[in-house]
Order: C-alpha cells, then sequence, then structure tokens
C-alpha cells in the first residue's frame, strides 16, 4: 500500500462512521450514503496524490461523497420524492463550498446511527451486522467470517436491514425521552453481544475474535462519550459500567486459554497475566459511574468482575461479597442464569452444600434442564462435596448438552480426573 | 408515512369473553380516536372484521376462479381489525399500536404502505 492509499484507508477507518453518519443525516439512506462514500475514496484515491492530502481529509470525503450521491440520484431517479431530496442537496452544496468545509469539522451523528442500527424493529442479528459494518467500518467478509456465515447470506442480511430502515421508516435520530431507556438498552444489549461473540466464540479466527470484543469496546467508549456530549446524563452511568465490565473481562483473555487452546477457568489462572492497564482503567471507569448514583446490571456485572480482578489468589476472592451483588443483579433482572451464578458464589463462600441445595430447587432444575453449565456447575459442587458418582453424572449430562469445543475439552477432563481407571 | 395497522387476535378465545369484557374492549375502542389525537396521528380508516368463519378466499389459476371457504392459513390469531394512520415515522406507528387493545391480548402487525408516486 502507497502512503495516500495509506492515509485514505486510516481515514476510512478511523473517521468512516462519523462521516457515514453525517451522510445519511442528510441522504436519508444507508445505500445511498454507502455508495457515495466508496465513490468519494475512488475519487480521493485518484486525486491526492496530485493535489496533495488535504488538510481535512474527513471534511473532504463527507463534501465529496455528498457530490457524487447528487450524481448518483441525478442519473437515477425520476421520482418525485427523490427529486425533492436533490434539490435540497443541491441547495447545500451551494451553501458549503469545498474550501469553507475544510475549515469545519463535520457534526457528529453517530449517535443517531447508533439508535438506528439498534432499533427493535431490526432482527436482533441485522442490528449486530449493521452495528458493526456502518459504526465499525467492518467490511461484509469480515462480519460473514466472524459470525461464521456464508458471506453472500451476510451479503443479503445487511441490504435486507438497510432497505427495512428505509421501507418501513425507521427514524434517524435520538430517541425522545419516553422510549429513550428501552432504546439505549437495545443499543447496550447488541454491543454486549458483539464483545460476547468475540469473547467465548469456541471456532473462527482468534484475530477477528479479538477484532470483535475491541470492537465493542470502541463502540461502548464512543456511545459513554456521545451521550455525555448529548446530556443525556441518566444514560450515561450504565454505558461506563458496560465499558467497564468488558474491560474487566477482556482484562483476562490472555490467561483463559492455556498453551494447547484449553479453558482455563477463573480459579486456575494466571493471574499474572492479567492486563493490569484495563483492570485499572476498568475499576476507575466503574468508580466513575457508581458515583452517579443510578446503579443498574451492567454496573453491578463490572462490580462483581471487579472483585474477582482485586484478589491476588483465587482463595482471596470475597464471594460473600459477590454473592450479595448476585443478589443485587437478581432483583434487578431476574433470570434462572443469574440465580445459578448466585448459588455457585454462595458454594464458594459457605461451601457446596448450600450451593446445591439452591440449585436443587425444582423449578430452577427445570428451566435450566437444557443448559450445560447448569450441569457443569452442579458437577464441580458435587466433586467438591466428594459425591463423584453424582458429579460423573453431571459431567455426562453437561458435555451431552456443551456445543463449545473448548469448553468440551475442559469437561473431559474434569470428568476423567474423578473416573476410577 | 402511511402504515396499516392489521390487529391480529384468538377469535375463538374471544367468544368466549363475558359481556362485561366486551363492553370494555367497546369502551377502549371508542377511545382510541383520542390517543391516537394525543399522539398527533392522523387516522384515515379504520374498520373491525367479521369473524374468520365469514372469510371467503378466492384464487385465480390458469384463468379459472378458485373459491374456498375461509383463510388460507390455519393460525392461532386471525385478522380481525385494522387502522390506516398516517405517522411521521414508525416509532409512531409503534407508539400508536401500542394503544390498540386488540395488542393486549393479541399482536399488532405494522405495515408500510407502499406509495406509488
Amino acid at each position: 500500500m502507497d502512503a495516500i492509499q495509506r492515509v485514505v484507508a486510516d481515514t476510512f477507518h478511523q473517521e468512516g462512521g462519523r462521516i457515514l453518519a453525517a451522510l445519511i443525516g442528510s441522504l436519508r439512506d444507508f445505500e445511498l450514503a454507502e455508495d457515495a462514500l466508496q465513490d468519494a475514496m475512488l475519487v480521493a484515491l485518484e486525486r491526492w496524490p496530485l493535489e496533495g492530502v488535504p488538510r481535512n481529509p474527513s471534511a473532504w470525503l463527507t463534501t465529496a461523497a455528498r457530490n457524487k450521491a447528487i450524481d448518483r440520484l441525478r442519473r437515477a431517479s425520476t421520482l418525485a420524492r427523490k427529486q425533492e431530496l436533490l434539490s435540497e442537496l443541491v441547495e447545500q452544496e451551494k451553501q458549503e463550498e469545498l474550501a469553507e468545509m475544510e475549515e469545519q469539522t463535520i457534526p457528529d451523528e453517530r449517535l443517531k446511527l447508533i439508535f438506528t442500527c439498534c432499533h427493535p424493529a431490526l432482527a436482533l442479528d441485522a442490528r449486530v451486522a449493521l452495528t458493526l459494518h456502518t459504526l465499525g467500518g467492518l467490511s461484509t467478509p469480515e462480519i460473514a467470517s466472524s459470525f461464521l456465515v456464508p458471506l453472500p447470506t451476510m451479503a443479503q442480511r445487511l441490504v435486507r436491514a438497510k432497505r427495512k430502515i428505509r421501507d418501513a421508516g425507521i427514524p434517524y435520530r435520538v430517541p425522545p425521552t419516553e422510549v429513550l431507556g428501552e432504546r439505549v438498552e437495545a443499543v447496550f444489549y447488541v454491543v454486549y453481544l458483539v464483545f460476547n461473540e468475540g469473547y467465548t466464540a469456541s471456532s473462527g479466527n482468534e484475530l477477528i475474535r479479538r477484532e470483535l470484543c475491541d470492537e465493542a469496546i470502541r463502540l461502548a467508549r464512543v456511545l459513554a462519550m456521545l451521550l455525555t456530549q448529548e446530556r443525556l446524563l441518566d444514560e450515561v452511568p450504565e454505558a461506563l459500567g458496560l465499558l467497564a465490565l468488558m474491560l474487566l473481562i477482556d482484562s483476562r483473555r490472555g490467561a483463559r486459554v492455556g498453551p494447547d487452546g484449553e479453558l482455563v477457568l477463573l480459579e486456575e489462572q494466571d493471574r499474572s497475566r492479567w492486563n493490569v492497564q484495563q483492570i485499572q482503567e476498568g475499576m476507575t471507569l466503574l468508580e466513575g459511574a457508581l458515583r452517579m448514583k443510578r446503579a443498574g446490571p451492567y454496573q453491578i456485572q463490572a462490580a462483581i468482575n471487579a472483585l474477582h480482578a482485586q484478589a491476588a489468589r483465587a482463595e482471596d476472592t470475597d464471594w460473600t461479597q459477590i454473592a450479595a451483588l448476585y443478589g443485587v443483579l437478581l432483583r434487578m433482572t431476574p433470570s434462572p442464569v443469574i440465580e445459578l451464578n448466585r448459588a455457585v458464589a454462595i458454594a464458594m463462600a459457605d461451601g457446596p452444600l448450600r450451593g446445591l441445595a439452591l440449585l436443587d430447587q425444582p423449578a430452577l432444575g427445570k428451566t435450566l434442564r437444557d443448559y450445560h453449565l447448569f450441569h457443569a456447575a452442579r458437577a464441580d459442587l458435587l466433586r467438591r462435596a466428594g459425591r463423584l458418582h453424582q458429579a460423573r453424572e453431571a459431567y455426562l449430562l453437561a458435555l451431552k448438552l456443551c456445543q463449545n469445543e473448548r469448553e468440551r475439552a475442559f469437561l473431559q477432563r474434569r470428568l476423567a480426573e474423578i473416573s476410577p481407571t | 408515512m402511511r402504515y396499516l395497522l392489521l390487529i391480529y387476535q384468538d377469535e375463538v378465545a374471544h367468544t368466549q369473553w363475558s359481556e362485561q369484557q366486551l363492553a370494555e374492549e367497546y369502551q377502549a375502542y371508542s377511545n382510541l380516536d383520542s390517543e391516537f389525537q394525543k399522539l398527533a396521528v392522523e387516522v384515515q380508516g379504520g374498520e373491525a372484521l367479521m369473524p374468520t368463519q365469514t372469510a371467503t378466499t378466492v384464487r385465480v389459476r390458469d384463468g379459472r376462479t378458485l373459491t374456498t371457504d375461509g383463510p388460507f392459513a390455519e393460525t392461532k390469531e386471525q385478522l380481525g381489525g385494522y387502522y390506516l394512520l398516517n405517522c411521521k415515522n414508525l416509532d409512531e406507528a409503534i407508539a400508536a399500536a401500542a394503544k390498540i387493545p386488540g395488542a393486549k391480548d393479541g399482536s399488532i402487525e405494522i405495515r408500510p404502505i407502499m406509495e406509488f408516486e
């Protein structure tokens, strides 16, 4: 890649989301905005080597893309609605000459873009793909391979989503107060899903998965910053909580896989391999969030992970406090999986029998019957309690349900350890 | 943009509603116009439909008109009525759909109207 190509590529990678957000704002059409930006990048590759790189490359690209969009609309459309948009755009163009644009920074409309991409009227997998594509600047092949989906399927998913936004009239805006809370939650959910996909996926390219985690963390940073800028302060603590949570989990990435790719459980990890910088940042962010006195599920989960991060050795973990936090989380968002985690924490604090008593409540066992981690957790507590025969049965059940290769290897190992030879 | 809000409900269950439940439903639908007004949504039409036992399905195949009794598909919920609304965007249509009494026990499908310019 020559120097100019690199500048264009870097501008796209760093500023692509922002440029696209501004373009969609004026064009009100995802596909047109993307096509126009592609066109503008080609123009840049032709002209920058001759004319030099402009002082403000992203503003230059935005203006060039808008002109390209006008060209495309002129060529393509006779529809009245498009004519109307066309005359609006030409008007805008007159007002903002290229030279002036170079002095300006483009307005940051990414928050609108985030909310539109994560709109609940889109299918969840489409929201995830669209967010990564438009805000993360990940290419369609990159997203397809991160989610182990054939390229044509992913390409179609993205096209459908963009068309639904246009044809169903999904608004391009920051939602008004009465729905803001639930919409922000939907955005957090998508971001955390991207992170988890990167963190726990059993197969796929290690590098691409790493990128998903980094991207989720980057998105959460942007989100926290934009919510603060827009003075949507009620939503900021949870945005910071989500960011802190992902940093704290990600800090253990290097230690959670052994030399042969096998899964290493939290209590057996080499804690010196945890990323101190990420832990520090996560803890500072969490403290800041908690000071705002609007606790939410992400902050509580971050706090649980912070307690793990603070324990120098596994046996120093403050399980009593962790169990209490799971209790708080359970009241905020009742879920059988959280009940399971709480039971495990109580077992760690007060002994395996206390935990088993909680896990063996009939209602919980029934809901989590097909969840491999329920059986894995039960197996582990039975093993600790010395009830090896029952433990073996539970490990076998967990193995039957578990799809993840790494987790399977771990369960096999545990099963072998307690099986008579 | 114009949206058609299709109200789907379990019509078999509906036949077993008590007098009082039916009266409450009627009242709720009567109040709906003012609810829509509060949302600044323009109502362009809306009707309740007779139950699917009265429905007739028509298809033309090879030039022949085939007429059959009832709706085409066997589903748990049936189309029972609709509203045609003019809204600024999908969020407005969603807010309006949430006000329809049928949303509480059935579901509302929102379909943008295809406008031919």
